[in-house]
């Protein structure tokens, strides 16, 4: 179905090709993985596919490559709409109406179908996609998870042959990744049709793959094969392989179904053994599940006390009517690392940004550092709190890394090179004159870290950190933080990796439609929810470990 | 959006789904698949440009007066639960402004109108010679007020009755209705038209995140600093809408042979230069023998040459807004309305601009206000809702 004839792509003043002897192909009806590091080259093969790579990027392509017996060299991304749909990272940027069921009908519009056609696929593609309730809505008002649905069914419509999809679950809360992944599952099931998708978050996707393809590095040349083969050689796994190797079983277990039932015998040497688990030193002040009816002395009780960053008191948030915090009590205290979950739009984001009065609060109490956040003047505030937002890009004003950090500095009125040496701690390799909008996703993320750690805030938030990084990346971020939060500050993670929050967190706070439904150690918090609980505690269960870490850690 | 979705990078506005899991104002099934009746939005156009055009007609500032608030009641009958509808309040604040900022230079500029009524007299500045006819200060006349104050309302009914059609009728499914030929330059327009308030919502979130950088998120330096960033955004957001409609086979063209492209251009140039010159024959006072016919010949040109055009698109509607009843009737009432009105602006000049010298004061002309009265007839009851 998708033929790739030898081919290399190189973008124009790149030294390299970004990827190259590319050769291989894709079986109608398959789903094929495409794994690989940041940087090496999957979006620009999925690009191909669609020829928007090099029509439309620029660029040179040697080689071949056809869909469906089509040459891409011969046809513009337009010609291929019929054959081929694609669904980028950022369903927002690919929307072109604005209400649910036109957005569906776009693409057989352009493809010139008959209009009592086009009625009947739309609702079947309503259906098949749960999105019936929906049709009427507005794009801009729908979740995470109904955006990333709606951009696949506006681009399966037109019954293409082929799916190319970048990254569809990375920005999604495990719930609505499942939803997504059930729906592509089907449409290879029932309807025969080729995917080929790129995906960081492995554990997500691997075990639907039929076939997995790897890039090991930029401009190496892929491997192909099925997902167990691969996965054994692959620099980027997912935990259950993690486990698989350091327990050395063959052929290695991809799904937590086929990893559980080959753990009996990792069990028995785990019986009895205890995680050693660096639990937090102030569990003393975890906060308890106060009474809602005695307000008076929950607020008595909880007089101020040193040790604490940061209180939030029966905070409750309401904008453009919706509700988006009702009555959250938190407490952070120093040293403590907390994750924060829940679906898209349960009020992770809105809690952070009260946190650094970004939001004022409707009504309740926030403090941070003795502080009222939207009262504090920010020069003042950014030496009590520090948010690094979902895209760490909007913190980056200048045009070379060098001008960045001075003017950290400056911001946070600290010495001339603080923020330069702790970017070189984070990115040992990049350069002075480096313009921001040159680094990779996750050097951004770090760059953007540095900067808010000038100012040394006790309290730390990251909104969604590991967006878009590979493995590597989230194991340099996941030491960093450690280190952060052995150093004194709290840290807060709002984010959807449960494995990070497995890895990371001392507590899990999980919010749904704006409340706090649970909070508590990791262990406990993780281990009772089977959409949060990360694989390894699924494969070991009823055993309590977490990551695969602290398994490697109990066996040595 | 503004600091709501402050930092939540471009996946917006997530807040805004509904908590899951509550009880949905949608009771049966049948109810949520079939949307509200729309009527075309083109007959919305033509029933706000009609109110417009008899806003020109008129100065008298009772009638302009009825005029909005005739919109006001139809908007707020026939609205849609859109972001759309929000824009006639926004229209009506920029028509108070414009009406303020008539009378401020009334005030401050003097008046063309001679008047006896002075009311105050303000200092005034002396201008050099050749700045002359231009008046900075003095005499601040009744007349001179009045006669602001009624231009100003008229302008400001022009803003509301655009006001009211944008709030009624969503451009996006006007766009529906457009010849093919048109289309894809239709959805040009309107993808360009979202940028503005793509880019307003980035500077709001730039700025705000400027006070996690610790600097004032407020003030002209913060806008500044915060330009660059916003544009380069704005321009990658471009390029990725752009990528993805060529990938959705946004411009794919049929094959038609070169006799019938060469004949598409001819007539819709000729066709479009017709309407040129055949416009500025009517506006012109020597032209008014061929002004008209010209005019004629050049609009089915052009017509003539947007259809033969639209067979090199392939495109096909998905359910076309279909012209009903309804629609007759929401553009016939705004015809009827710009018609009579311009009868009797012809037949009583009087009653519809009141005089300023010698300032009387203006009365409600019966017949006239019957016929603004016919603008309700979008609000009747018994069309709200057909069966």
């Amino acid at each position: 179905m998708i033929r790739f004839e030898d081919v290399s792509v190189t973008y124009h003043g790149a030294a390299q090709p970004a990827v190259q002897g590319v050769d291989f192909e894709v079986p109608e009806g398959e789903l094929v993985l495409l794994v690989g590091p940041s940087g090496a080259g999957k979006s620009s093969l999925l690009g191909a596919v669609s020829g928007l790579v090099p029509h439309f990027t620029g660029g040179t392509l040697r080689g071949r490559v056809t869909v469906a017996g089509r040459d891409t060299r011969t046809h513009k991304p337009r010609e291929l709409a019929d054959v081929v749909g694609t669904v980028g990272q950022d369903p927002l940027s690919h929307f072109v109406t604005d209400t649910v069921e036109d957005e569906l009908a776009y693409g057989m519009e352009s493809l010139g179908l008959a209009p009592d056609v086009m009625r009947r696929r739309v609702e079947e593609t309503l259906d098949l996609l749960g999105l019936a309730g929906l049709r009427d809505r507005s794009l801009a008002t729908l979740s995470g998870g109904q955006q990333q649905r709606v951009a696949i069914g506006s681009v399966l419509t037109p019954h293409p042959q082929v799916l190319v999809l970048d990254e569809p679950t990375s920005a999604l809360d495990p719930a609505a990744a499942e939803e997504v992944l059930a729906v592509l599952q089907r449409l290879v099931h029932d309807l025969g049709t080729t995917v080929l998708l790129a995906e960081h978050r492995l554990e997500r996707v691997v075990q639907y793959a039929d076939q997995v393809v790897l890039l090991p590095a930029p401009g190496a040349p892929p491997v192909l094969g099925t997902p167990a083969e691969v996965m054994a050689v692959s620099p980027v796994y997912p935990p259950v392989v993690a486990l698989g190797r350091l327990a050395e079983w063959t052929p290695l277990p991809l799904t937590v179904r086929d990893a559980r039932r080959r753990a009996d015998g990792l069990r028995e040497r785990l019986a009895g053994r205890e995680p050693a688990r660096g639990t937090t030193p102030f569990t003393g002040l975890l906060p308890n599940s106060r009474p809602r009816t005695s307000r008076w002395r929950a607020r008595k009780q909880t007089a101020p006390t040193p040790a604490r960053t940061a209180e939030v008191q029966a905070l409750s948030v309401r904008r453009a009517g919706i509700d988006a915090l009702r009555r959250v009590d938190l407490t952070l205290a120093p040293g403590e690392t907390v994750a924060l979950m829940g679906r898209n739009g349960a009020g992770k984001s809105t809690l952070l940004n009260t946190l650094v009065g970004l939001v004022a609060p409707t009504s309740g109490s926030v403090q941070v550092g003795g502080l009222t956040p939207h009262r504090t003047a920010p020069r003042d505030l950014v030496r009590r709190v520090g948010l690094v937002p979902q895209e760490p890009r909007d913190l980056l004003y200048a045009d070379t890394v060098a001008a960045e950090c001075t003017a950290a500095d400056a911001d946070a009125g600290a010495e001339p090179g603080t923020c330069r040496a702790l970017v070189s701690g984070l990115l040992p390799d990049v350069t002075d004159g480096t313009h921001p909008r040159d680094l990779s996703e996750g050097q951004r993320l770090a760059l953007a870290l540095a900067i808010v750690l000038t100012a040394r805030p006790p309290l730390l938030l990251l909104d969604e950190p590991t967006r878009g990084l590979d493995y590597a990346a989230k194991s340099r971020l996941v030491t960093i933080l450690r280190a952060l939060a052995t150093e004194g500050h709290a840290i807060v993670l709002a984010t959807h990796d449960v494995e990070l929050a497995a890895e990371l967190a001392h507590r899990v706070v999980l919010l749904a439609d704006g409340e706090v439904i649970a909070d508590g150690p990791t262990a406990e918090v993780v281990v009772a929810s089977p959409s949060f609980a990360p694989q390894t505690t699924k494969i070991l269960a009823p055993q309590q470990w977490l990551t695969v870490a602290e398994v490697r850690e109990a066996l040595t | 959006m503004g600091d709501d979705s402050a930092l939540k990078g471009r996946g917006a506005v997530t807040y805004a789904a509904p908590p899951r899991g509550r009880a949905q104002p949608r009771p049966g099934r049948r109810q949520a698949t079939t949307p509200p009746p729309i009527t075309h939005p083109g007959a919305w156009w033509t029933w706000s440009l009609g109110l417009a055009t008899a806003a020109t007609r008129t100065t008298n500032p009772l009638l302009l007066t009825l005029l909005i608030t005739v919109t006001a009641y139809v908007v707020a009958t026939n609205r849609t639960p859109t972001p759309n509808s929000r824009s006639y309040t926004a229209f009506a604040k920029l028509a108070l402004a414009v009406l303020l900022i008539r009378l401020l230079f009334a005030i401050a500029l003097g008046s063309p109108i001679p008047g006896t009524h002075t009311l105050l007299t303000l200092p005034e500045v002396p201008l050099p010679h050749w700045a002359q006819g231009i008046r900075l200060g003095g005499k601040v006349t009744a007349e001179g007020l009045a006669f602001a104050f009624y231009d100003g309302l008229k302008l400001a009914t022009l803003l509301i009755c655009v006001g009211a059609a944008n709030a009624l009728a969503n451009p996006a499914r006007l766009l529906k209705s457009l010849p093919g030929a048109l289309y894809e330059t239709g959805v040009a327009v309107v993808v360009a038209l979202t940028f503005a308030p793509n880019l307003v919502a980035d500077v709001q979130r730039l700025r705000a995140a400027r006070r996690l950088r610790g600097r004032p998120d407020r003030g002209l330096r913060g806008l500044l600093q915060v330009g660059l960033p916003v544009l380069e955004g704005a321009l990658e957001r471009s390029v990725a809408l752009a990528a993805a409609m060529d990938a959705r086979g946004y411009g794919r063209t049929a094959q038609v042979p070169a006799s019938v492209r060469r004949t598409t251009t001819a007539l819709t140039l000729g066709g479009l230069l017709g309407v040129c010159a055949g416009t500025y024959g009517l506006l012109t006072a020597e032209g008014g023998g061929y002004g008209l016919p010209l005019l004629l010949a050049g609009v089915v040109a052009a017509a003539a040459g947007l259809r033969l055009g639209g067979r090199r698109t392939l495109r096909t509607r998905y359910r076309p807004d279909p012209w009903g009843a309804r629609a007759w009737l929401v553009a016939g009432s705004g015809a009827a309305v710009a018609a009579l009105l311009t009868l009797a602006s012809v037949r009583d000049p009087g009653a519809l601009a009141p005089g300023v010298v010698p300032l009387v004061a203006p009365t409600l002309p019966l017949w006239p206000a019957a016929v603004v009265l016919l603008g309700l007839a979008p609000a009747l009851p018994t069309f709200k809702e057909p069966s």
